[in-house]
């Protein structure tokens, strides 16, 4: 399409997902315009712990041998580096990571289980009690970098970007959308993309076919750079994260708070980090005894949404035929490169020919009652009690 | 019957929220402001707790938290305890607070402030996250009355990273409230009322002025100063930049490298001169500290008057949130706060009555004080944030874009305004960014956003939680843009606000529920089943 107020595909989120995707429509030569209402990467495709290593998924085989050639295929670094540790601090942690390592090793990859001298040999971070690991296939990557990266990407194979762009609605016409409403106008489109986290529920409501998710708030820390440990990719303790290439290490983990989802305005509150930070600081000196004295210089807050059965949604909408949607469930940006690989086959080639996606349609969630949300309790909580100090 | 609605074990829900005790006014910053805003509280009957940082913690000193102390701080402010005794003797106000039945206390520093809104409706309505060097806790209140002051601000030439070059703030900070400043020539840059007050204060204090450098062609600051200063022989240097500074064996700044600028703003040639000193004191631009109400995610306006972005707030220094009130120079910097710090503490009083009526407890009559501040803030001050990027450009036209802007991640000003990867990445970094990559992160605004910047650069990414550089980031990005310094937001500020060692934040208090729900991520089981073990109703396939 010519048409500079429209393109044949309309991407309709500038996360990672989305990103990717129109990077992947991008490289098989399609004109694609790619709308986001903020910056690029600024949800929580830019805050989370940079893990690249999700065995669950039906994406993982590609996302593996995605990951190592992403800065040649982008042509900008992603920080990306292999491997992952998890270490054990109690008994109870193997039996937390065995159904991991068996995903891992289900999927012909590699996983080998550390002793505690091995584990220190690794990271001399670790506490001197703890009780060994495993060292898996896997990796991590910096979420930030690697968002830009899609974007430049993106733009030097001719795609566009929109940013501070919101969408508003829909025409339709004939069983497909020919155009995408937004605070800049009006932009026609052959096929259409949406891949908007937490707002892609209302998006796809808008067109009828509404993908059930709803968002919460997480948070992380950040301390001040450490000497470079052998292998950054280190869990445990309850705890996912990383250290960076800079050196910090960044820890994520526990408690989130649900909110209401997002209205047709599109918007959520404020990203506030709350003293939540303190209970991961408070598990990090204890999987990181040595680095007790690092000083947390930063927090983050994110928000990200779930289905119902927290597993991603990668479908063609019945409701329109030139419709794909896409939500990863609160873990997208490690799959990302096989995500966006993958909507962007859907959107060409109507199937994928590397991953079975059967798993990820919409319609499993055929007989969601209305009240899914209410039931699980994926509402906003009720303000704490009040406790006296407790240790 | 009602049945109880089913809440998730993984999220906040049902956690008790550890506190350690309720104030129904928390007074952050015990200066001028600050104290007199406690003492107020407390006279209306109100439980009042009054929080000051200092002393810091030894360490703080040396990564320039809260000021840029530039190697300066003597060996005596790692003993703390003889430090509680200085900074309590410099506060000749302290001792009528505890009087009053004010608590005080010293060395504690608040790092966050937490507040139930949409997205944090578990927390309570106001809690302030607070710290000494062992351990942390948690307070709520009623009311916060913030009195955070001021902070320094960099600025980027080369040597500016060596021991010696020090802000105004840090430098007022050692000699008035640590008695621990080590130097004794000092040459001042910037030459408006806070650094000509330094500048004085630095004489009574029986040290040298070696000069006071100005950019414009005059002294900005009150004219009866700049000749109290005159006549005390201190040289005023207008139309001048410093150029770098020298360093001696030790690492100590032994001399500093000026040169005249012409009329198009560039070095003159042939005007360079040394000029001996042990001390550069950075006086081009102190800002209103905002980091704890930006964390908050409060309302801010920009003013340049008031030195950049300070909150919005109504007479009584009501910020957009109702229980948080910003009272001093955090709520904005004008020349006759500067001189008077009794503006400080009418400001610090209003906002204390205005507590005390909310909160139905008695309080005196505003009038005196309103009229005070009223006439204050009707006085017309010179542009302080847009001197401060005067400063900035004025030292681009003499030293270039490659002097680090960032301290801690060692990030120059080019490499910001070409969005450059970081030095860790080297050699990756040569294909990324260039001439026009800042243009064209953001088209669709006239300038990039800083934290976009900032994710990228990672200029104000460091330990100095981008004290240092923040600023002068901010102005680059709008001379970059061409806009004024208004068209950039500031930069986000987070909890914990300072660098707080993982080991004192571990120490805060934490409910056993928490560890009983904890999961590492969202603890919904379905989403880690594997494609094959997936029955037919989940989504799996057929058997």
């Amino acid at each position: 399409m010519s048409d500079r107020n429209g393109a044949g595909v309309i991407v309709v989120g500038g996360g990672v997902t989305g990103l990717s995707a129109a990077w992947w429509l991008a490289r098989r030569g399609a004109d694609v315009l790619l709308l986001e209402k903020g910056i690029v990467g600024w949800e929580a495709s830019g805050r989370n712990g940079g893990g690249c290593t999700h065995p669950q998924s039906p994406l993982f085989l590609e996302e593996q041998r995605l990951w190592p050639q992403m800065d040649e295929l982008l042509g900008y670094p992603t920080e990306w580096r292999p491997y992952r540790i998890r270490v054990a601090l109690a008994e109870a942690d193997f039996e937390r990571f065995a159904p991991w390592i068996e995903m891992i090793r289900h999927n012909g990859l590699r996983a080998e289980r550390l002793d505690p001298k091995q584990v220190l040999e690794l990271c001399p971070l670790a506490s001197d009690a703890n009780l060994g690991g495993w060292f898996h296939d896997g990796g991590h990557a910096n979420p930030q970098r690697t968002a830009q990266a899609y974007a430049w990407a993106l733009q030097d194979l001719g795609g566009r970007i929109l940013q501070h762009t919101m969408v508003t609605g829909f025409t339709t016409r004939g069983g497909r959308v020919t155009a995408v409403e937004t605070s800049r106008g009006s932009f026609a489109c052959d096929e259409l993309v949406i891949a908007a986290g937490p707002q892609t529920g209302v998006l796809t409501a808008l067109l009828g076919q509404e993908i059930p998710v709803t968002p919460a708030r997480a948070e992380m820390i950040v301390t001040e750079p450490l000497p470079l440990l052998r292998h950054g990719g280190i869990d445990g303790n309850g705890l996912y994260g990383r250290q960076t290439l800079r050196g910090n290490l960044a820890y994520g983990g526990g408690l989130h708070e649900w909110l209401d989802p997002p209205a047709e305005d599109m918007r959520l509150p404020p990203r506030s980090s709350t003293p939540v930070l303190a209970s991961l600081a408070r598990r990090l000196v204890a999987l990181f005894p040595k680095a007790a004295h690092a000083r947390v210089i930063r927090s983050w807050a994110g928000f990200i949404e779930n289905t119902p059965d927290g597993r991603p949604v990668i479908d063609r909408l019945g409701i329109y035929d030139n419709v794909v949607a896409a939500t990863m469930s609160s873990v997208g940006f490690g799959l990302s490169p096989a995500s966006g690989r993958a909507i962007a086959e859907l959107v060409l080639d109507r199937t994928c020919s590397f991953a079975d996606l059967s798993t990820l349609r919409l319609a499993r969630f055929g007989n969601l009652g209305e009240r899914w949300r209410e039931e699980r309790g994926w509402v906003p909580p009720a303000p704490a009690s009040l406790a006296g100090p407790v240790a | 019957m009602t049945t109880r609605p089913p809440q998730d074990p993984h999220s906040v829900a049902g956690k008790p929220f550890p506190v350690e005790r309720h104030v129904q006014v928390l007074v952050v910053g015990a200066g001028p402001a600050g104290l007199a805003a406690a003492m107020e509280a407390r006279a209306s009957g109100l439980t009042t707790l009054l929080v000051d940082e200092h002393p810091l913690d030894p360490a703080l000193f040396g990564l320039d938290v809260p000021f840029h102390f530039g190697g300066t701080a003597g060996a005596a402010t790692r003993n703390h305890g003889r430090m509680l005794e200085r900074v309590a003797a410099s506060m000749p106000e302290l001792e009528r607070a505890f009087e009053l039945g004010v608590e005080v206390e010293l060395g504690v520093t608040a790092w966050g402030l937490f507040a139930r809104a949409p997205g944090t409706c578990w927390l309570p309505p106001l809690a302030a996250g607070l710290a000494d060097r062992e351990r942390s806790w948690h307070v709520t209140c009623d009311r916060a009355i913030l009195a955070l002051g001021r902070r320094d601000t960099g600025l980027a030439f080369p040597g500016w990273e060596q021991p010696g070059v020090v802000g105004a703030a840090a430098l007022r900070c050692l000699l008035e409230r640590y008695d621990a400043f080590e130097g004794g020539r000092l040459l001042v840059l910037g030459s408006d009322v806070d650094a000509l007050l330094t500048a004085r204060l630095a004489l009574d204090r029986g040290l040298e002025v070696a000069g006071i450098v100005e950019i414009a062609p005059a002294p900005v600051g009150p004219e009866s100063l700049v000749a109290e200063l005159a006549a005390a022989g201190v040289p005023i240097l207008a139309c001048t930049m410093v150029k770098a500074a020298t360093a001696d064996g030790t690492g100590r700044v032994a001399s500093a490298v000026l040169t005249a600028l012409g009329a198009d703003g560039g070095p003159v040639f042939g005007s360079e001169r040394s000029i001996a000193c042990d001390t550069i004191v950075l006086a081009t631009g102190a800002v209103p500290v905002i980091d704890l109400m930006g964390a908050m995610h409060l309302a801010f306006r920009f003013e340049g008057s008031a030195g950049g972005w300070v909150p919005v707030a109504d007479e009584a220094g009501r910020t957009s949130h109702p229980a948080v009130h910003a009272v001093g120079d955090c709520a904005g910097l004008s020349e006759t706060k500067s001189r008077d710090p009794g503006i400080a503490r009418a400001e610090g009083r209003i906002a204390a009555r205005a507590v005390a009526r909310a909160l139905g407890a008695a309080a005196g009559e505003d009038d005196a004080d309103l009229a005070r501040v009223r006439a204050a803030r009707a006085m017309a001050g010179p542009d302080l944030a847009g001197r401060r990027r005067a400063w900035l450009e004025a030292s681009l036209a003499v030293s270039g874009a490659d002097t680090f802007l960032c301290l801690c991640e060692e990030v120059s000003c080019r490499e910001v305004a070409e969005v450059r990867a970081p030095r860790y990445l080297t050699p990756d970094p040569a294909r990324v960014g260039g001439p026009g990559a800042l243009a064209r992160l953001s088209p669709e605004r006239a300038a990039a956003d800083p934290d976009h910047v900032k994710r990228l650069t990672r200029a104000g990414m460091g330990v100095c939680q981008g004290r240092r550089c923040r600023e002068q980031v901010a102005a680059l990005l709008a001379r970059e843009g061409g806009v004024g310094l208004e068209a950039i937001p500031p930069a986000i500020y987070r909890a914990p606000v300072r660098p707080l060692p993982l080991e004192v934040l571990a120490r805060l208090p934490e409910s056993p529920e928490v560890a009983e729900g904890w999961d590492v991520w969202f603890g919904i089981p379905s989403q880690w089943v594997p494609p094959w073990e997936l029955t037919p109703a989940e989504g799996g396939a057929e058997p």
